[in-house]
């Protein structure tokens, strides 16, 4: 079999099961079992990366929307907006995530497996025990409390003379808020963004290796990096690959979060520097 | 444990309930949550001595000891920490058997890899097949140990690195114009100035480390999450305790654990900082600086 071959067989395995209703090539179903090549190895890896990029870009989109929620939530005067906010945040930042997995997928295993009624609607449960729902929902939770905390620490420092000069121009409530402290908590807020976009992608890799089974040997890059040092009992060329596609795909993730970053500050004459992983800040 | 437990299936309540939370293996899933504070306790001190260690060899004048550290470093930047884990649990042990077998067994006639299989020679085999149960599982703690140690060791020399930027160079430059040596300038100004700057981002790792802990049972130590998986499952009437399946009451249980040991190591983070900052020429120690004459007699 020509690397090629093992390309057209293996590049869509980890998600071969959604292939009949998504634009998914079809892929070959068992996994190689001996005689592995480093082709394979690097395929398998990169297949499993869907469900890293997957987890990753779907968490940071809908928890965007939350953290800042969240952040306005706990920046607020109201004790009932703020308190369970701050338990909220508490929670997720406060705790493993390993652990969190762990707890949401027993918390959803115990869910009636023949779903809810509802006004007649019988709601289905079984889905959410399957990793690409359940282990999302924790990551989306568990992202936007991290994001919460940065966006707080942005409201918190947004000069005070810009909002003075806001409602010196008119501007209140929401046009206030849309055009001047929304922006500028973004644009303070975004180094430390990017820094919990890269650890949030790092983080998808405990998927697979907590509670949530990989369904039919669909994993992600570490699930198969980790079959084939099983296999092979050789750590020194599987995890290498992996880590390699994490390197591409932080690299990836600085442009385009530096790209957003020099949008938020092209007024500010010298501003926009680069945006740089801040390892001394690590989630 | 108590006497009243010498026949479980007769017992009921709140008497089940005591003799079911005392049972031998529940006390080595208390032991457990000691085996987790054991790992933070020994580790935290020995990453903190490999990222010295790193950062120091980052701002080595010898090129290749640079390079080495500005690799180390830079390694935990684009990497997930769990590839690292499970990489060097197995690379570890491998290299310590190997290192043994070219020691011990000189003229082993086969190469050590041998298609899928890894063979040393038995003299080599760590620990030994005839070790008691206890030095297999001292020896994968300890394993893990220098796994966690390596990996916040490099996260560590990160911060230690820029803490040593952070010292105004007018420091160092002045300890040079007394005729202090590089070396000298670096031990007598630059590592006693640098905690203050460090100190907030190794907050942050510990924080970090806490959170990281229960990993080890993805390196194969028995620890909190083993034992929480173990005791929870469901035990048929066979068992001497039948119960469903309450591996979620467990989860609970560390999840409650892991948010007090986060709670506390906040609170005292919060005062080891405070205490840092007093008499510092920074923006935290002015404001203490402030605050206490407030009332106080001048």
């Amino acid at each position: 079999m020509s690397c090629w071959d093992t390309v057209r067989a293996y590049a869509f395995r980890s998600v071969h099961d959604f292939s009949d209703w998504w634009l998914i090539p079809a892929s070959e179903r068992l996994l190689p079992r001996s005689d592995f090549t480093l082709c394979q190895q690097v395929t398998l890896i990169g297949s499993g990366m869907i469900w890293n990029v997957y987890f990753g870009v779907l968490a940071l989109a809908f928890g965007f929307f939350l953290a800042v929620g969240l952040a306005m939530a706990r920046f607020s005067e109201n004790a009932l907006l703020r308190k369970p906010a701050d338990w909220f945040v508490f929670l997720f930042r406060g705790s493993p995530l390993f652990i969190q997995f762990f707890l949401a997928y027993e918390a959803l295993v115990l869910l009636p497996r023949a779903g809810f009624e509802i006004l007649g609607v019988t709601v289905e449960t079984g889905w959410l025990t399957r990793a690409w729902a359940g282990a999302l929902i924790v990551l989306f939770f568990n992202t936007s409390a991290y994001a919460a905390e940065i966006f707080l620490g942005a409201l918190r420092s947004i000069p005070k003379g810009d909002l003075e000069a806001a409602e010196a121009y008119g501007l209140t409530g929401w046009t206030k808020f849309r055009r001047i402290t929304f922006p500028t908590m973004l644009r303070l807020a975004w180094p430390g963004y990017t820094n919990e976009a890269i650890f949030l992608f790092h983080a998808t890799t405990l998927v697979f290796f907590s509670g949530f089974p990989a369904w039919r040997q669909m994993g992600d890059a570490l699930y198969y990096a980790n079959y084939f040092a099983d296999k092979t009992f050789n750590p020194f060329v599987p995890y290498p690959i992996v880590a390699l596609y994490f390197v591409a795909l932080t690299l990836l993730v600085i442009a385009g979060f530096g790209a957003v970053n020099r949008r938020l500050n092209r007024h500010l004459p010298d501003a926009a520097g680069r945006v740089r992983a801040r390892p001394q800040i690590v989630r | 444990m108590f006497p009243f437990c010498e026949d479980p299936s007769a017992l009921e309540g709140a008497r089940w309930m005591a003799c079911y939370l005392t049972t031998g293996k529940h006390m080595a899933f208390y032991a457990s949550f000691g085996t987790v504070l054991v790992l933070l306790a020994v580790t935290a001190p020995l990453a903190l001595l490999f990222g010295l260690g790193g950062a120091l060899a980052t701002r080595s004048a010898v090129a290749p000891l640079r390079w080495l550290g500005q690799g180390y470093t830079a390694i935990v930047r684009g990497v997930p920490d769990v590839v690292f884990f499970l990489f060097f649990v197995i690379a570890l042990d491998q290299g310590f058997e190997w290192l043994r077998h070219q020691a011990l067994c000189p003229d082993w006639p086969m190469p050590v890899r041998q298609g899928n299989d890894f063979v040393v020679c038995a003299a080599a085999k760590l620990p030994s097949n005839s070790a008691p149960q206890w030095m297999h599982e001292a020896y994968g703690f300890a394993t893990a140990v220098l796994t966690f140690a390596i990996v916040f060791g490099a996260f560590a020399a990160n911060v230690l690195s820029g803490a040593m930027r952070a010292v105004p160079r007018a420091q160092v430059e002045t300890a040079e114009a007394y005729g202090m040596t590089r070396r000298q300038a670096t031990r007598r100004v630059l590592l006693p100035q640098m905690w203050t700057y460090a100190l907030p981002g190794l907050s942050n790792l510990w924080m970090i480390l806490v959170k990281a802990t229960p990993l080890l049972f993805l390196l194969g130590v028995e620890d909190v999450v083993y034992w929480a998986r173990e005791l929870g499952a469901m035990k048929t009437s066979t068992f001497d305790y039948p119960h469903p399946d309450w591996r979620l009451w467990y989860f609970l249980a560390l999840l409650a654990f892991y948010l007090l040991l986060t709670k506390v190591s906040e609170v005292v983070l919060g005062r080891v900082q405070r205490r840092f900052s007093r008499g510092q020429a920074t923006a935290a120690g002015e404001r203490l600086r402030r605050a206490v004459p407030a009332g106080a007699p001048a």
